[in-house]
């Protein structure tokens, strides 16, 4: 059984058609990418996830129709959305708050990550005092601290400079071997969904559908040597050419 | 974190800061002094600001007596309209629709001259406390208004998504982050405002007081005592930068991030 699923779902605004019919599934400790141009509506996906829209089709969560949004998501926004007037501390456990969780055990609860998540001695720092990376670490230490069944991330990344997302990219991975979250990654970066990814959705342009769905076959850790490379290379290369000729999909005969 | 921000280094660029503005009032004086003595006009049309100063200290309980009720009036009036913008503020916020209805009136109500308005107020409501409350309420409502609803609309949108995705109902949102968010704008609408409160307060003793620096200014008119004019000027003046110094060290406690993104600006921060 799927952890996540979604049959057919459609979602237009006003008359604009955004999503025109999209299946898919995640299973249980599975990193999926959804991979697709800009402005194909990606962002939409999420916000029919979290409740935030509503659309048609069906979503179910581990077999059952999926009502209470809340319950199973934690979502990290495209950028890193820390609040500027709270220290590192209480923007990490922001989530818990929200959720009624006292201060000080929610504090007891956090504290312990700081370390693995590469922000130990900064829980009274402001976010302004933090570099993107850090920033962005810390971004996902309020997400998965929410302990919810599955992690949606918006393009965690784009807003990070090209170095230090390649190397958040690598930090990511290594942490999401240890901890085998339930994930799924929003991007429109082909390497980053290939060197994540255990499998790949690949979106047309607006109204999106699934173009075509990817399996990962790299082993783990995704480290780079030269065979893994070479596969990861044609892998990428394959992506590319399917995003690259997708056809303006005004003329897509979806119904 | 609050009393490391007040070293002995930020205490000089505070100083060095504010040299060009000291200076240029310096300057100013001095021409105003040389020409007030050399040019042959009377002390009765324009006093040197020496004769101001040596008759503001003559009739120093004068002006205090004076200054008390214009102080008073400005605080109550102040923190009337404060509490007023802040409620309504919420209120549309929560209700947009509402800010259809209301802020074309709080416009009209910016445009209504002072000059006006004021001898009417006092005429409605008498020489006491009320009408200068009004007044300063008047002049203060509305910067303090747009302020704090532009502040809430300046909340990040993604912070706002990502509150309602961990399940935060709408009030939530408004504590967490809408709030927060309106700071700045908070404080510097408070700013521009408490400059205002003190004009307002003044114009409205003008217009017919018992007592306050308005009435005492228009009495010394009268009494063909411009240097006495003056010296109440520069007691609003004082009054008001007072006012306003209040108002930045509250910002300084209230938003201690800013001093640290600064600190952070001029490259001392950690590096990942």
């Amino acid at each position: 059984m799927s952890r996540l699923e979604l049959r057919h779902m459609r979602k237009a605004f006003g008359g604009l058609e955004v999503l025109a019919d999209i299946s898919l599934r995640v299973d249980a400790g599975e990193f999926v990418s959804i991979l697709g141009p800009s402005g194909a509506g990606k962002s939409t996906l999420f916000q029919l996830l979290t409740g935030a829209e509503h659309g048609e089709g069906e979503m179910f969560f581990d077999g059952a129709p999926l009502d209470d949004h809340g319950r199973h998501f934690a979502f990290m926004p495209q950028r890193d959305a820390l609040m500027p007037w709270r220290r590192i501390l209480d923007n990490t456990t922001l989530g818990l708050e929200v959720q009624g969780v006292g201060r000080k055990e929610a504090r007891t609860r956090v504290a312990p990550l700081f370390a693995e998540f590469g922000l130990a001695g900064f829980e009274r720092h402001f976010p302004a005092q933090l570099s993107g990376g850090m920033r962005q670490r810390a971004a996902l230490l309020r997400t998965v601290v929410q302990e919810r069944d599955m992690l949606l991330l918006d393009e965690p990344f784009g807003a990070l400079d090209a170095l230090t997302r390649a190397a958040m990219q690598r930090w990511l991975e290594q942490m999401w071997r240890h901890h085998r979250w339930t994930a799924m990654l929003i991007t429109h970066d082909v390497r980053e969904a290939v060197f994540l990814s255990d499998r790949i959705y690949v979106l047309s342009a607006r109204p999106a559908h699934v173009v075509r769905e990817i399996k990962v076959p790299l082993p783990r850790p995704r480290d780079p040597t030269s065979t893994a490379t070479r596969q990861a290379g044609a892998l990428e290369a394959e992506i590319l050419d399917i995003l690259l000729n997708l056809q303006p999909s005004k003329g897509h005969d979806h119904d | 974190m609050v009393s490391s921000s007040f070293n002995p280094r930020q205490l000089a660029g505070f100083f060095a800061q504010a040299a060009p503005a000291v200076i240029t009032i310096g300057l100013v004086l001095v021409a105003w002094e040389l020409y007030a003595n050399h040019s042959g006009v009377k002390p009765t049309v324009l006093p040197a600001p020496s004769r101001v100063f040596e008759q503001a200290m003559l009739n120093r309980d004068a002006l205090l007596d004076n200054a008390i009720p214009t102080m008073r009036a400005t605080l109550i009036g102040f923190a009337c309209s404060l509490s007023a913008a802040f409620a309504l503020s919420m209120l549309v916020d929560f209700f947009q629709p509402l800010r259809r209805a209301l802020f074309p009136v709080f416009i009209v109500s910016q445009t209504l001259p002072l000059v006006a308005i004021a001898p009417l107020v006092v005429l409605w409501f008498g020489f006491g406390l009320t009408p200068k409350i009004m007044l300063v309420a008047l002049v203060t409502f509305f910067p303090m208004l747009v302020a704090l609803v532009q502040g809430y609309e300046a909340t990040e949108v993604e912070i706002g998504q990502m509150l309602r995705a961990m399940g935060a109902g709408r009030w939530r949102v408004f504590m967490l982050a809408r709030l927060p968010s309106a700071l700045p704008y908070f404080f510097a609408g408070l700013k521009i405002s408490i400059t205002y409160a003190v004009v307002g307060a003044i114009f409205a003793e003008y217009a017919g007081a018992a007592k306050g620096l308005g009435i005492y200014m228009l009495n010394a008119k009268n009494n063909f005592r411009p240097d006495l004019v003056l010296a109440a000027v520069g007691v609003s003046a004082a009054l008001t930068l007072v006012l306003f110094g209040l108002t930045a060290l509250l910002q300084r406690l209230a938003m201690p991030w800013e001093q640290a993104a600064g600190r952070q600006a001029a490259g001392k921060g950690p590096q990942a």
